[in-house]
């Protein structure tokens, strides 16, 4: 088939993204030609004001070298810009007379400075800041003059401003509004950052309206005139007051512009073959200027460019993170506050830290933080996914420490660190480390970060740091989404929600069925998303969909932990923590006959038998005849017990008793996580169970029940949820609450993000308020369990099973 | 080339894989869900994992240990990181797995 012609107007940030994108689902559909007004290769814009400070050297900004267009034999061309579209011969033209014929446009020509309309705005020394010729311009009239006047106190005016005075300039800001970044910030907050701007030695004009600007005699600008006839020197003036769609070349092709060329939810004008993305367009009233929603569109007009056509854009609700000198900033949503709405304020002007919040009925429509930035990704989600707060509004200014509570020496703000400090304990990566791959591989997500650097892929503690590291580093074009937005992995488009809904809607229960469905981009996935799908099918569909052992990781597959060395270790069960002489002896046998080169006390209240040889692994089982511990196994660990009124001269319950029955109950429950549960007798609470998924605690008159508790990365307590009369209560509860989430979370969310996730209130209502819906999930969660068998013996006796753990001996080898 | 005899193509799971325990050291084979078969040395070029336990996608394995993804048909470490387990030839006929324990070319160590 003859491939189609896509030309593209513009080689910025937005245009190149959709191009990556599109070749990304769509390699060999288009021939591909660019046009670049500027002499380079795609560059990261946002990131002109550390090369304006000296920070970073153009070459370190570049996205995408010339090989990157020649890798895709894109017909890259550049310094030159295109003058006319002719529509009704689909054809560019360019002004150096050359020309390309088009099947479809992509218009991705940005914005251009909004240069004040005032005498003199034509002379030398007079520019913009859009682009690297503006940045190097500013960067040569340092070396030679003085004064500086930036005309804009918006974020652009400020970044020119602090580069300019960091090369050495007077500098002086001249700004409209009563005060500084008015669009991103409330009055407070910009008296805030102007103070502490000018201490750093800029000076500030403000409100102030500029009239004119003077000619020294030689064509080249000496001083700014303002309209109330005050005077001052400038050598050189930036006009930071905003930019504007460049929409030139659309409105003389006759296509619908109106502050942006219009673009539809599939980011086409009002010409189909022709789209438009980016700053230079118009969706639904609104021209986008941060890089995080560009790069939203750019996904969406890539799908449709590919003919696949199912994607939407539907507008961003866009945050701005900046910093300015060292000062961090950041606002989302509707700071300002207004009608209907309430606040909540934190105010510290003397440490420089400034916090408003903004809400409507519970919900968190806005943020203005100045100073203590570290939660504005987590409120940035809260507005984003409109979660009522009304539990947690006594806290809500505080924060969530997104950070665990270990391996990094209790830093929960990434701004504070130094470069040489280590962010990941468990890779041993440090701030500066990460900082350095994201500049140099133009680096916009947590998970491209853990790929190149392999910090927070381990444990996972210290993602929060790492997305604050992020965001301080690449501002808003970082792309910082929460689970339940994401896709599930490189494989496909969905999120874990939608495949779940897929499967129970549409009755899948193969993984070929899933994957063929749902258009799955891989022949058979990856690593992430087998053992993902492969638990929802089962888990939907028990008795239906089968098991299958290779699309589960190894210590699922061979039922016991994988070890550095390769060899095994074995946990057998012990219901309650309860054991025997006659389990200890056989235990201690198969230690001496297999040489077990480590026996270990678990914080389960069992034994671990380690270094233990896989193909020895079925001997051991058979010998121990114990049942699987499932210590490997996103699925029912244990429940710990403490001794209870048995025994203990403090207990009100038989806390040893009801764990036993609760194990048993539990056994061989796969789940999206491990599960781990603990029964204490008295409120002593010897068994710790305010740390466990469900932790239940015996009174003298029954037993209270608290969920989502956890005790590893970060210790999150768990929350009182029901208090019952009878153990037998205990036990429909329990299950009833696992079987939701069972059906509800998602692969790898433990029990306490579930909750953070669909609230306590839903979990109420499922399981307390609704009896009937109660048993009906305790009985499904039975059914399901009715349908499994204990995994060793299974793999004791079943000779197909068995191979997995056998070695193909080298006596076998023969001369073929 | 001097092939040698392993076992039947069905003795090794789609998707799965086996140890061959030869001569020079662990040998992992790997079926693809085509039934293709690859060999590689059993050690992730990272922290020596064993990669006969790890999970087999398209042409890849990830490694058990620590998810580094290495290519099957060259043995290598996908971007960004960067080793190569040692391949040596394997491939199918008549039904039975045929191994090569003689260096291979194509193999980036060499």
């Amino acid at each position: 088939m003859k491939k189609l012609k896509l030309v593209m107007v513009g080689n910025g940030m937005a245009g190149v993204r959709t191009l990556e994108e599109l070749l990304k689902i769509a390699p060999d559909l288009y021939d591909i030609t660019v046009f670049g007004a500027e002499p380079h290769p795609n560059y990261n814009r946002i990131l002109l004001s550390p090369v304006l400070a000296g920070e970073q050297t153009f070459e370190e900004i570049i996205l995408n070298d010339l090989d990157w267009y020649a890798k895709h034999d894109i017909d890259l061309r550049l310094g030159r810009k295109v003058v006319q579209i002719d529509r009704r011969n689909r054809r560019v033209v360019a002004d150096d007379g050359s020309s390309a014929e088009y099947d479809r446009l992509l218009l991705a020509t940005g914005s251009l400075p909004f240069i004040l309309p005032i005498p003199g705005k034509d002379l030398q020394g007079v520019i913009g800041y859009r682009d690297i010729a503006d940045t190097l311009a500013m960067m040569d009239a340092a070396k030679q003059y003085k004064h500086a006047v930036v005309i804009g106190g918006g974020l652009l005016g400020l970044e020119a401003a602090n580069g300019l005075k960091l090369r050495g300039m007077d500098v002086s800001v001249v700004h409209i509004g009563d005060w500084l970044l008015e669009r991103q910030l409330d009055r407070t907050a910009g008296a805030l950052l102007q103070q502490s701007l000018e201490q750093r030695g800029l000076n500030f004009l403000l409100p102030k309206h500029t009239a004119e600007l003077l000619d020294n005699g030689d064509g080249r600008v000496c001083a700014v005139k303002f309209k109330d006839g005050e005077v001052i020197p400038a050598d050189l003036v930036v006009m930071a007051a905003g930019i504007r769609p460049n929409s030139e070349l659309a409105e003389q092709a006759g296509i619908a512009c109106n502050r942006g060329i219009l673009v539809n939810d599939t980011l086409q004008t009002y010409d189909p073959r022709i789209y438009a993305i980016g700053e230079c367009a118009s969706h639904r009233g609104i021209a986008y200027g941060l890089v995080a929603p560009l790069f939203e569109q750019a996904k969406v007009c890539a799908n449709h460019l590919a003919q696949l056509g199912f994607a939407r854009y539907q507008g961003s609700v866009t945050s701005t993170k900046l910093k300015v000198t060292g000062i961090d900033l950041f606002s989302a949503g509707e700071f300002m506050g207004g009608e209907g709405t309430e606040t909540i304020t934190l105010s510290d002007p003397i440490g420089g830290v400034y916090k408003k919040l903004v809400l409507k009925d519970d919900v968190l429509v806005g943020a203005c933080l100045y100073g203590d930035t570290a939660d504005g990704g987590w409120y940035f989600r809260q507005i984003r996914e409109q979660a009522n707060v009304a539990a947690i509004r006594d806290h809500l200014m505080f924060g969530e420490s997104t950070t665990g509570d270990v391996g990094h020496q209790g830093q929960s703000s990434a701004a504070n660190m130094p470069d040489s400090m280590e962010v990941c304990g468990c890779n041993g990566v440090c701030k500066g480390t990460i900082v350095k791959a994201i500049q140099e591989n133009g680096l916009f997500s947590v998970d491209e970060i853990k790929k190149h650097t392999k910090a927070g892929s381990s444990c996972g503690s210290c993602v929060g740091l790492v997305e604050q590291i992020l965001i301080s580093t690449v501002g808003g074009a970082a792309d910082v989404k929460p689970k339940s937005e994401k896709a599930i992995c490189g494989c496909s488009e969905l999120t874990h929600g939608q495949v779940r809904k897929a499967i129970r809607d549409h009755h899948l229960t193969s993984l070929s069925d899933a994957m063929t469905f749902m258009d799955w981009q891989t022949p058979n996935g990856c690593a992430t998303c087998r053992p993902a799908l492969n638990y929802y099918l089962i888990s939907t569909w028990p008795g239906e969909a089968k098991d299958d052992p290779q699309s589960r990781l190894i210590n699922e597959r061979a039922h016991a932990n994988i070890q550095k060395d390769g060899t095994y270790s074995v946990v057998p069960r012990m219901w309650g923590g309860v054991t025997n002489p006659s389990e200890l002896r056989r235990i201690a046998d198969v230690a001496d006959k297999y040489h077990v080169p480590m026996v270990k006390v678990t914080g389960g209240q069992r034994i671990d038998l380690l270094g233990i040889k896989k193909e020895d692994l079925p001997g051991v089982w058979k010998d121990l005849d114990m049942p699987s511990g499932h210590a490997y196994g996103k699925s029912i660990r244990t429940v710990k017990t403490c001794v209870g009124s048995e025994f203990c001269r403090f207990g009100t319950q038989n806390s040893t008793q009801l764990g036993i029955d609760l194990e048993h109950d539990l056994f061989n429950m796969w789940s999206p996580h491990k599960v781990k549960l603990a029964v204490s007798g008295c409120p002593r609470n010897c068994a710790e169970a305010g740390i466990k998924d469900i932790g239940i605690i015996g009174v003298d008159s029954g037993w209270e029940l608290y969920i989502g508790g956890n005790g590893g990365i970060k210790t999150e307590v768990a929350e009182f949820f029901v208090k019952l009369k009878s153990a037998e209560e205990v036990r429909e509860y329990s299950a009833a609450f696992l079987q939701l989430y069972r059906e509800e979370a998602f692969y790898l969310e433990r029990t306490v993000h579930y909750m953070q996730r669909v609230g306590m209130e839903h979990i109420k209502k499922a399981v307390l308020e609704d009896e009937v819906n109660r048993k009906a999930l305790a009985e499904r969660l039975r059914y399901a369990l009715s349908l499994e068998q204990d995994p060793w013996q299974e793999r004791i006796h079943s000779p197909a099973l068995k191979k997995e753990f056998e070695r193909i001996p080298v006596t076998q080898l023969e001369t073929a | 080339m001097n092939w040698m005899d392993i076992c039947a193509l069905d003795e090794i799971n789609p998707l799965g894989s086996r140890i061959v325990a030869s001569s020079k050291g662990d040998i992992a084979i790997f079926r693809t869900a085509d039934d293709q078969v690859f060999a590689l040395r059993d050690r992730c070029p990272h922290k020596g994992g064993p990669l006969s336990q790890g999970l087999v996608h398209g042409k890849q394995v990830t490694c058990p240990l620590h998810s580094w993804q290495i290519s099957l048909e060259n043995g290598e470490a996908l971007a960004p990181d960067e080793g190569c387990a040692h391949k040596y030839p394997a491939k199918v006929e008549n039904g039975r797995v045929l191994l090569c324990l003689e260096k291979q070319r194509d193999c980036a160590c060499h």
